[in-house]
């Protein structure tokens, strides 16, 4: 009998430095399945963000670029504005790209620009140790929000996938979860049509993606990703926000 | 190849161009808007890259990514946009991509003022963003020479796969002076198969490359700065350039002026000269590395009693000079700002009551 379950060839073989439970890996590895079925490993370029994914590139078999916190979509923008032939994605967190690079995601997405964003949403900075992000819920505690999220002192979380898609040039704009196998599987879905989009140098496209960041909550992986349905979900509803059509 | 009469602004782009460069992204600034206008026209009819992005600070990793390609890239910009550059730059830096960046400067702090200004002279060459970094930085004092030092500013970039700056004051970007380009520029080779994440089938590898400026053990972090400080070191053995004004007579005074105020500092010295008092210019070119040993030789030939350091700001190279003489001769600094500039004749008289 064959294999039936191998590591994507995208996928570097190691151990990555994520915490037990952390979904950042599964997104890693929808990404790097993708990009094994569509064949263009060798044709592709990442940006890494600033966040616990600041080491990405280690994970990943393919050509990669770090930027400055919040500044992958300029990035992936110059790279992809001298060599368009290139596949060209961000991988970014809440704090990278809803906070310090709100204004370089938001237009690069009105210019359309074709590359793919990867948006990991676990309502927290992971990397710097839990403290309040844009898409920290109402009430939620983190270490700077101690009494819970105050809207009427910070205002409401933003929602990037609907401030995008309110942008009038085309895009792909979609939010997914991987908190349960049957929205792992139209992650993956998603992710592979914003690159399809892509290749077709059709639009600009993101991919929203509910994560969890166990360690930040004071979770269990498993109250985590019960977490993230339970609260996450209602506040971030899932779906194709915007398609190029 | 005959000359033709161009704003310096406009044959800033064309330079470039000339250089082989089509790559230009920018957000306009006053007063070098004219470079942004002018590539946008020819850019795209030379089969370029043109591209206004919303912010000084897009605008530098738009020229990380493109540089990180490894494709020729640059950009323009005036002192408030430099600043903004400076986060950008400090990354480009550390990660070694070769691109260069034009500084019109306009007078400041803040929003200061639109007219021509040397202030921006701390920030070009002691740093502006964080960490133990340096910009080769040119200083042209003509139309004619700030499009070569755009063309040779490429070769010096990727000979060192560093960031070059040009600082310009904004007579530079205005002035309308005759200028002749050159042909082609002589460039070495890039070895960015080695080192540019451009996508592994476009270099024919199975290995990925990667571009960053990330070194998390104290041990590589070390090593990446003294390889960055040994660059650094080479730039001021093979590339420092000045030059020099009536050195060769028995000279009172030194002047060390760069950019448009060095040409108001000749004049000044011409009109002495025929009064009978001699005095001596050296003019950097390069004002990082800076021409520390040559102004040392310079100020202490015998007859020369003083230094004097002018610049269009409230005295900032007169540090670096200063350094240069290590107090072997006085050195002062004279200067104005905001877009004033001291005459010939203010000089003349600093000069004598100087002796
Ligand atoms: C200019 C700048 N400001 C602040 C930081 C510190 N910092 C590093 S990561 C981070 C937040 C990361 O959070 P997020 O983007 O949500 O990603 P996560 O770690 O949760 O995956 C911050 C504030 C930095 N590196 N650079
Ligand atoms: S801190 Fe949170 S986001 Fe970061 S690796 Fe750990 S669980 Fe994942």
């Amino acid at each position: 009998m064959g294999k039936v379950f191998k590591k994507p060839e995208a996928l570097s073989d190691v151990h990555t430095h994520y915490c037990p439970g952390c979904t950042h890996g599964i997104i890693h590895r929808l990404i790097a399945e993708v990009i094994d079925e569509l064949g263009i490993r060798e044709n592709t370029v990442g940006v890494a963000p600033v966040g616990c994914a600041v080491l990405i590139y280690d994970y990943f078999t393919l050509d990669f670029q770090e930027s400055a916190h919040g500044r992958a979509p300029a990035m992936a923008t110059g790279i992809k504005r001298v060599r368009p032939d290139l596949m060209v994605f961000t991988y970014q967190g809440d704090g990278d790209m809803a906070s310090i690079g709100i204004s370089e995601i938001i237009h690069a997405a009105n210019r359309g620009e074709k590359f793919t964003s990867i948006f990991v949403n676990n309502a927290v900075y992971g990397m710097t140790g839990g403290q309040m992000a844009p898409t920290t819920l109402p009430g939620q505690r983190t270490t700077t929000s101690p009494e819970g999220r105050n809207v009427d002192e910070v205002g409401m979380p933003i929602r990037m996938a609907e401030l995008l898609s309110s942008l009038a040039t085309p895009g792909y704009i979609a939010r997914h979860s991987v908190t349960s196998p049957k929205y792992i599987n139209r992650t993956k879905k998603a992710i592979k049509k914003a690159f399809q989009y892509q290749m077709e140098n059709r639009c600009f496209s993101l991919i929203e993606v509910i994560s969890t960041c166990p360690t930040n909550w004071g979770m269990t992986p498993v109250e985590a990703l019960k977490w993230a349905e339970d609260e996450m979900l209602q506040f971030y509803q899932l779906g194709e926000y915007k398609t190029p059509e | 190849m005959g000359k033709v009469l161009m704003k310096g602004n406009e044959a800033i782009g064309e330079a470039a161009i000339r250089a082989g460069c089509l790559n230009y992204f920018a957000y306009p600034i006053t007063p070098q808007s004219e470079i942004a206008e002018y590539l946008s026209r020819r850019l795209p009819e030379s089969g370029g890259v043109y591209l206004q992005g919303e912010s000084e600070v897009a605008v530098s990793y738009m020229i990380f990514g493109a540089a990180g390609c490894g494709e020729r890239v640059f950009t323009s910009s005036s002192s408030p946009g430099i600043s903004l550059m400076s986060e950008g730059l400090s990354y480009i830096a550390g990660a070694e991509l070769p691109c260069v960046f034009v500084n019109i400067m306009r007078g400041g702090p803040g929003l200061g003022g639109i007219l021509p200004s040397q202030a921006d002279y701390f920030q070009a060459t002691k740093g502006g963003g964080h960490g133990d970094y340096h910009l080769m930085v040119l200083a042209p004092d003509s139309v004619q020479e700030a499009v070569d030092m755009v063309m040779e500013s490429f070769r010096l970039a990727e000979k060192y796969r560093n960031p070059v700056m040009i600082i310009g004051d904004g007579l530079i970007g205005q002035m309308m002076e005759p200028v002749a380009f050159r042909d082609e520029l002589k460039s070495e080779p890039l070895n960015k198969d080695v080192w540019a994440s451009n996508g592994m089938s476009t270099r024919n590898s199975k290995t990925p490359n990667l571009v960053k400026s990330l070194f998390l053990s104290p041990e590589q972090l070390n090593a990446h700065n003294l390889k960055l400080k040994a660059k650094y070191e080479q730039m001021a053995r093979e590339d420092l350039r000045f030059e020099t004004y009536n050195m060769d007579a028995d000279y009172k005074a030194l002047i060390v002026s760069f950019g448009t105020m060095s040409r108001v500092c000749r004049t000044a010295i011409d009109d002495l000269k025929e009064e009978g008092i001699d005095v001596a210019m050296l003019r950097p070119q390069t004002v990082f590395p800076f021409p520390e040993k040559a102004i040392y030789d310079a100020a202490l030939k015998k007859e020369c009693k003083i230094v004097l350091s002018i610049e269009m700001n409230m005295g900032q190279m007169v540090e670096d000079v200063e350094r240069s003489v290590k107090g072997q001769r006085p050195v002062e600094w004279y200067g104005k700002c905001g877009g004033e500039i001291p005459t010939p004749e203010e000089i003349q008289e600093l000069v004598k009551s100087r002796l």
